[in-house]
């Protein structure tokens, strides 16, 4: 791990890095994060991704309702494929409304709608002839508290989706459930006691449950709303290391109010703030190092550096 | 190193189509709004046929003239009844059915108070043709009469129940804040329950006692057994027998005279009508309660 | 619905001001009338025992499977109206079961707010008709419509069918059943739909979040949550079938016989005291009356402690899991 930043950006208070090095004044981020960035500007790259790739998702003008009042104002973001994006923005701004667009769910509250438009591979997801149903099986989800059906084993709550959905033709859900839980870092602590009722295990494994559920349908993009706010510093880590690896089969959106862990683990970083009409908007987007070392809003400078939060 | 998933390889499917789980979807939703649909039309059905039946029913000769056994009178006499009963028992149950309340909310975890518990619940579970029974043998048989008073006290033996463990549910709901305060402020104790936390608790109660009347006014059974040959208009005294509605009803309705039967849907009329404005009043309060 | 369980009792102060006899007194006040709840049932079946003792003494346990019900010659046997009892309640919670739950499922979980609320309120009214009414209209009307719908055409096309019966009047036991059904489906819907209520949305998002379809969100994780609230509701419905007097005396046709077909007119329990109780003149008929009602009451308070149990248990478990 190198070093990226000067020290001038200030401490925010954080635990440390993955590596438990303390890191005092400095943010450190996974070399993979900082030899990408070397490459070239990632929205061409988006562009050009968009056509092939999987999970590219972009988000054009969108406003996220409850009723009449409007809690999220005019985002504008792309997503590109395979790479980490972190939403990041203090409590309240709308983060966890915004990414519960991306897979149709914020529509399952009473008054929930949205305006603009949704794409992922290049199709509009809120088009008429869609169903949000299917959408949620191309786009998965982890929660902020790990929510492992409570009455099922971890075998049968890992192959759940594919029990409701089907497997493809010639392949067992026992090796589908396996090639989940190697994926989410879980196979070797529950290898044998997969029959074990989830609820037995323990915070941070069954948010490693969960992922694996949601993993086990092949979505295209995996969707984290502030998955580690409810588990344990080392919990949290071997779930930010888990994320790190899986970015290359599966786009990854993640929320978090905690700015290391976006500097941690994320390739680009959306930051939200809230306007006086307590409305979300989207401040600046970009790749995470320009985020952190050289925003273009003084309001982006002023949040990493700690002087609001 | 790393695998792609799978489906990520596969075309984007994300277009409304049917399938076998859309289908499936689609079948539970229609049986279940097909079985709502049936119970709400039954619920339809009969009110419709107690308003068309009971307003031909609704007759100047009803409300006027009393019961004269086999020959056409009238529901004078079972309206009377009704309405004296009624009250009499609710100015038992209520003030018993409160202190019950009130004693089940307090003494949680004593023994008494766990079979007082018990108690209730089982007894507001017994069919009321059970209750008739005991009050028969108790209030009826001794005295060798049936008698007015003896239904109202059957009545009230089905409404204290009910009063006394929604009550202590009520009770229950009231936050510790409210007793604290009070006792802060030096109140006795049992002034604080009467006056400070009933005060509080009052409308959840009135809501209550209006539904215990509600239920006590259709009751037909308990009165079969307690209160029979109440034919004449008896006002005011609970040692004879008293007709009521219920009964009048069930009496009337194995008639082969139109007359009668007409006034039975009458008498079925004005109870429905009667349980229908309680209902509506008891559930606008509720909903006034949780938008306040 | 959160509640305090923080009792009422006056804190532990040993004082010796003035309120405190007032407090002792009406402490003493509600124990009274929390014994005389106790007392009250005790007395009720103590007086159920008393009462039916000479018809035990005369016919022993014999008397729960007589199949003869004859004041003029004193013979009195309970099976007819044991098994018209059962009849009528198992066939009615083999109707209000499955309407019940679909409709509750209906209520909670596909019907937007707007809709199930006064929904909601319309089959809870149900419970609120009196007996007396329900039976006028099951006489009145639904006999009627069984009689020439369904009964007459059947039987004059297929005859005496075992199970169904020959006499085709529309008081019978299909028409009893059907009433029952009616008035206990209330009691089902409401209690499910509290427990569906208590399942907790995050449980929900996340079959929602794996693309499941609404039915299988319910099948999979609102159920499996339910199913001790459901059945502990199916269970205060039977009891309250088994317990119904008025509309069940007013179709069922009233004939002191085991039931031997739908379209056959038969007796349960409950409307065979209610009816006969104003004839009855002596004292082992009256008797044998009284001890019916101890049957009853046994099948009632059986179904209490079932519950009471039922909730206990599903308690203990929900601590758990």
């Amino acid at each position: 791990m190198q070093p990226v930043f000067p020290a001038e950006l200030g401490s925010t208070g954080g635990v440390g890095d993955s590596s438990g090095v303390a890191t005092g004044n400095v943010i450190h981020l996974p070399d993979a994060v900082a030899v990408r960035s070397a490459h070239a500007p990632l929205e061409d790259a988006a562009e050009a991704a968009s056509a092939v790739a999987t999970g590219h998702m972009h988000l054009s003008g969108v406003s996220v309702w409850y009723g009449r009042f409007r809690a999220v104002r005019d985002v504008s973001l792309a997503i590109p494929p395979q790479q980490v994006m972190a939403i990041i923005g203090p409590s309240g701004c709308g983060k966890s409304t915004l990414i519960r667009t991306l897979n149709r769910m914020h529509e399952t509250i009473p008054t929930g709608r949205i305006e603009g438009s949704v794409a992922l591979d290049g199709r509009d997801l809120y088009a008429a002839d869609v169903d949000p149903v299917r959408v949620r099986r191309t786009i998965g989800m982890v929660f902020q508290r790990p929510n492992p059906f409570p009455t099922m084993s971890i075998f049968d709550n890992v192959a759940a989706g594919l029990r409701l959905g089907g497997t493809p033709a010639g392949v067992r859900v026992e090796d589908m459930v396996e090639q989940s839980l190697r994926r989410s870092a879980l196979w070797d602590e529950v290898k044998d006691k997969l029959r074990a009722r989830a609820t037995t295990l323990s915070g941070g494994q069954q948010q490693r449950l969960c992922i694996a559920r949601a993993l086990a349908i092949g979505p295209r993009v995996l969707l984290m709303d502030e998955p580690c706010s409810a588990l344990d510093p080392i919990a949290t880590s071997r779930i930010e290391e888990l994320i790190v690896q899986l970015r290359e089969q599966v786009t990854i959106v993640i929320v978090t109010h905690n700015l290391q862990q976006a500097g941690r683990i994320s390739d680009r970083t959306a930051f939200l703030l809230v306007d006086p009409e307590r409305a979300g908007y989207l401040v600046e987007t970009g790749p995470t190092t320009d985020m952190f070392t050289r925003p273009r809003e003084q309001l982006t400078s002023d949040y990493m550096s700690g002087r609001f939060g | 190193m790393t695998e792609a998933l799978g489906a990520a390889a596969s075309p984007l499917d994300i277009t409304r189509r049917r399938d076998r789980r859309t289908n499936v979807d689609s079948v539970v939703t229609g049986l279940c709004t097909l079985a709502t649909a049936g119970v709400v039309i039954v619920l339809g059905a009969i009110i419709l046929f107690v308003l068309v039946a009971g307003l031909a029913g609704l007759t100047v000769q009803f409300l006027t003239r009393e019961t004269e056994g086999y020959n056409a009178g009238g529901g004078l006499a079972a309206i009377l009844g009704s309405l004296q009963m009624v009250p009499l028992a609710l100015l038992i149950a209520a003030p018993l059915g409160i202190l019950g309340g009130i004693y089940l909310a307090e003494a949680s975890d004593g023994r008494v108070a766990n079979a007082a518990r018990f108690a209730t619940e089982t007894i507001a579970g017994l069919p009321s043709v059970l209750v008739g029974i005991f009050v028969f043998t108790i209030l009826v048989a001794p005295f060798g009469q049936y008698s007015g008073g003896a239904g109202a006290v059957a009545l009230a033996i089905i409404m204290l129940p009910i009063i006394a463990r929604s009550v202590e549910e009520i009770l229950r709901l009231v936050p510790p804040s409210v007793r604290e305060a009070a006792l802060a402020l030096g109140i006795p104790w049992w002034r604080t329950v009467t006056s400070v936390i009933l005060r509080t608790a009052a409308a959840g109660i009135l809501t209550v006692v209006m539904l215990a009347v509600a239920r006590a006014a259709g009751e037909t059974a308990p009165l079969l057994l307690t209160t029979v040959g109440g034919d004449a208009v008896n006002i005011g005294d609970f040692q004879q027998p008293m007709d009521s509605l219920p009964a009048f009803i069930w009496f009337n309705s194995g008639q082969p005279d139109d007359t009668l039967n007409a006034q039975a849907w009458a008498a079925s009329l004005v109870l429905l009508v009667f349980v229908l404005v309680v209902n509506l009043i008891v559930r606008s309060r509720s909903i006034g309660q949780r938008a306040a | 619905m959160t509640t305090s369980t923080a009792s009422l009792l006056p804190p532990d102060v040993s004082g010796s001001s003035g309120g405190r006899a007032s407090d002792r007194g009406f402490r003493w006040l509600l124990r009274l009338v929390g014994v005389g709840l106790v007392a009250l049932l005790i007395g009720i079946m103590a007086m159920l025992l008393l009462g039916s003792a000479k018809t035990w003494s005369t016919f022993g346990l014999s008397f729960l499977t007589g199949m003869v019900w004859d004041p003029s010659n004193d013979l009195y046997g309970a099976f007819p109206f044991i098994a018209g009892t059962i009849a009528t309640s198992a066939l009615a919670m083999s109707i209000a079961v499955p309407v019940g739950l679909l409709t509750a499922i209906f209520l909670s979980e596909i019907a937007p707010r707007r809709i199930a609320l006064p929904l909601i309120f319309m089959v809870e009214l149900i419970a609120a008709i009196p007996s007396v009414v329900i039976g006028l209209w099951g006489v009145g009307v639904l006999s009627v419509l069984l009689r020439d719908v369904i009964e007459v055409p059947f039987v004059d096309r297929f005859g005496d069918v075992p199970f169904f019966g020959a006499s085709a009047y529309g008081s019978d036991l299909l028409a009893a059943s059907l009433v029952l059904a009616l008035m206990v489906t209330p009691t089902i819907v409401a209690l499910t739909r509290e427990v569906f209520a208590n399942v907790p949305q995050l449980e929900r998002d996340a079959l929602v979040g794996l693309g499941g379809t609404r039915w299988e969100t319910i099948r999979v994780v609102v159920l499996p949550a339910a199913r001790s609230g459901f059945i502990g509701s199916c269970v205060l419905a039977l009891g309250r079938a088994m317990g119904e007097t008025m509309a069940v005396a007013m179709v069922i046709g009233n004939v002191d016989q085991v039931p031997s077909g739908l379209f056959e007119p038969a007796q349960t329990i409950s409307s065979k005291v209610a009816l006969s109780w104003g004839e009855s003149t002596q004292g082992l008929e009256t008797s044998s009356l009284i001890a019916l009602g101890v049957v009853l009451m046994a099948v009632t308070v059986s179904t209490v402690v079932a519950t009471r149990l039922m909730i206990r248990a599903s308690r203990r478990s929900g601590m758990a899991a």
